[in-house]
């Protein structure tokens, strides 16, 4: 593997106004601004100091709580270098991403991935329809607010001579196990608020009562 | 089906070509009026197609019997693995990884129990002995996939015999998959971590007799294919890919060699212990379907011999992580020691805590680079885990490799890009 720290370096010159990390010391990444990823791009795949020849793998990434939710991941790979870098564009349901496809063929199959599952819209992409879900699909499963199981199930209808789609009927409910706090997640039982608040506001004992128990 | 084939033939190239007349009369030469056939149709090859090797869908816009346009339709059997991995613990996510590409399942697991162990930041922690079992096993597997790909392949072709006697060698490698795993594909072994269980008595003299007879079935395999003249008409200049169009489609692992690149993630990025071993990267020069065909032929040369290195690297240690909040405790010591009992319910009900950051983690799987981008939010979960299949990308450049081929070697190609919908569809 090439130089890390040299190649971030190089990154952070040729791209002055981005953000360039270093994730564990390991992966580098590059944050662009979206207006800028087009032309970054370019630069990434013909500047022999790069020369990222290959986009590997590009996916979005999903943060309801941000106020652009979406992230798109490029991974590049540059086999003359043999270095990787990870480029991360952030955008919104609406905003378009510019397409990449016209500096990798490989992106066009990525980007209907993205649009299929999160409906990030790339701009100049000719080819943007769903991927991997159903003919006549609706909705964006990978999104964090698409329920695991889904809207609709379908069967096959013996008497109609069809497959048919209805919602989801669940025999049991989809149970989601919290397991990260099992004994906080408990509620309060009626005339337990007592001992609750108690357990909450006792200050911890210190070692030296607990060395004293039996 | 019938109903949407016959739309795509609607908007095919028929509907496209300009009227005639009006073009004449726009010119003025009313007498230059002609008709032109053009002999056009839309064909659906799959999803119900022995040669399409499972649920590939492929729309095939066809001159006669050459193809002009291909346009693969997949997700037939997209199960949602992304999405399921977020709602399981890691230690529950791992088996979705053998249910990718079934064909070589612990590759599939490799990835994913790496990118773990960046993530736990516990990477040079794993045991040497874990370490050469997963090797090992990774290249048991690659042979497992080549054999698989490479007779499923003659048979597309026209050839039975390759995978009546395939069968027979990849049963042996199942039975060492059962050995460790106690199935025959979804094994689950390799963890974060390590790996399972270790290897049971005499399993590793097994693999040693067994790797004895494998050489003398290679070649008979070999005799029966590479000089075969129907084999070789059938791909020889079939799918022809060159090494700038094989980087610019993302290709990786034997497609990208065969066109011409020694490119391979084993010499390149080396993990485990790849780059103590002593093994050869065997290129193609014409990136055709036949050079495809030979470089996982020599694939499997080379794979015995680093299974072979493996075996004698085997001492006895260790094959997990001796922390107990990673990998669970010894089943004796749960007997007897509370911590190991308490360690094995938390382990098994909430599961570890990764800590928060993302990595993308890549192995050469049989196929080619198989990566994992996994980001983790601190939490006993995956934030997001997308899987990079190697054959999403091959399938993607269906178009530029059989354009202007006949249909029946739409068929060839399919078999030398080494598809399986497992992993593409996910």
């Amino acid at each position: 593997m090439a130089d890390i720290a040299q190649l971030a370096d190089q990154v952070a010159a040729a791209f002055p106004r981005e953000s360039v990390s270093l994730e564990r010391g390991a992966e580098l990444v590059l944050r662009l601004r979206r207006e800028a990823l087009p032309e970054a791009m370019l630069t990434l795949r013909d500047d022999p100091r790069f020369a990222f020849e290959q986009c590997m793998d590009i996916c979005g990434t999903d943060w309801p709580e941000k106020p652009e939710r979406f992230e798109v991941v490029y991974n590049l790979l540059s086999l003359a270098l043999n270095q990787r870098l990870r480029v991360v564009v952030s955008t919104d349901a609406a905003t378009p991403v510019p397409s990449v496809a016209s500096v990798w063929p490989s992106a066009t199959w990525y980007e209907r991935e993205a649009w299929d599952m999160y409906g990030i819209v790339f701009a100049g992409q000719t080819d943007l329809r769903r991927l991997l879900t159903d003919y006549g699909f609706e909705g964006h499963p990978l999104r964090k607010d698409f329920p695991l199981t889904g809207y609709v199930e379908v069967r096959y209808d013996e008497e109609r001579k069809q497959v048919v789609y209805e919602p989801v009927a669940l025999t049991q409910d989809f149970r989601n196990f919290d397991f990260l706090s099992p004994w906080e997640a408990l509620t309060t039982l009626p005339g337990d608020e007592k001992v609750h608040l108690n357990r909450l506001e006792t200050p911890k004992p210190s070692q030296a009562d607990e060395g004293a128990k039996p | 089906m019938s109903s949407s084939s016959a739309m795509a033939s609607e908007a095919g190239p028929l509907s496209v070509a300009a009227d005639p007349r009006q073009v004449a009369s726009a010119t003025g030469a009313e007498e230059a009026t002609r008709t032109v056939e053009v002999d056009s149709h839309t064909i659906n090859f799959g999803p119900q197609h022995p040669a399409a090797h499972g649920v590939l869908r492929l729309i095939l816009e066809m001159k006669g019997e050459v193809v002009e346009r291909a346009d693969p339709h997949i997700g037939l059997l997209h199960r949602g693995t992304e999405k399921l991995i977020e709602y399981k613990t890691y230690l529950q996510a791992l088996p979705y990884m053998d249910r990718l590409d079934y064909v070589s399942p612990m590759s599939m697991e490799h990835s994913f129990a790496l990118a773990v162990e960046k993530l736990l930041r516990i990477e040079d922690q794993i045991p040497e002995r874990a370490r050469v079992i997963r090797t090992m096993f990774a290249e048991l597997t690659r042979i497992l996939n080549h054999l698989l790909n490479i007779t499923t392949y003659a048979l597309d072709c026209g050839a039975i015999t390759p995978s009546l006697w395939g069968f027979e060698q990849r049963e042996h490698l199942l039975e060492f998959y059962e050995a460790v795993g106690g199935s025959h594909y979804h094994v689950n072994y390799f963890r974060a971590g390590g790996v399972a269980k270790d290897l049971p008595a005499g399993l590793t003299d097994r693999i040693a007799g067994w790797c004895e007879q494998f050489p003398k079935f290679v070649d008979e395999l070999e005799s029966l294919l590479s000089g075969n003249r129907i084999f070789k008409q059938r791909t020889v200049d079939i799918g022809v890919m060159s090494a700038e169009q094989a980087m610019a489609w993302g290709f990786s692992g034997p497609c990208i060699r065969a066109s011409g690149l020694p490119w391979d993630l084993r010499k390149a990025q080396p993990y485990e212990i790849y780059a103590d071993l002593d093994f050869e990267i065997p290129v193609g020069r014409h990136g055709d379907c036949y050079d495809r065909y030979l470089v996982r032929m020599q694939e499997m040369r080379q794979s015995l011999r680093i299974v072979q290195q493996c075996l004698a690297r085997l001492k006895p240690g260790p094959v997990k992580i001796q922390d107990n909040k990673i990998a669970p405790p010894k089943r004796g010591e749960m007997k007897r020691s509370m911590e190991s009992l308490i360690h094995h319910f938390k382990l098994y009900t909430e599961g570890y805590h990764v800590p928060e950051g993302a990595t993308y983690t890549v192995t050469e799987a049989p196929k080619g680079e198989f990566g994992v981008y996994m980001v983790a939010d601190g939490t006993n979960r995956p934030y997001r885990c997308k899987i990079r299949a190697p054959g999403f990308a091959h399938l993607q450049a269906m178009e530029a490799l059989s354009k202007g081929h006949m249909l029946a070697d739409a068929v060839a190609i399919i078999g030398s890009l080494d598809i399986v919908f497992g992993e593409i569809d996910r």
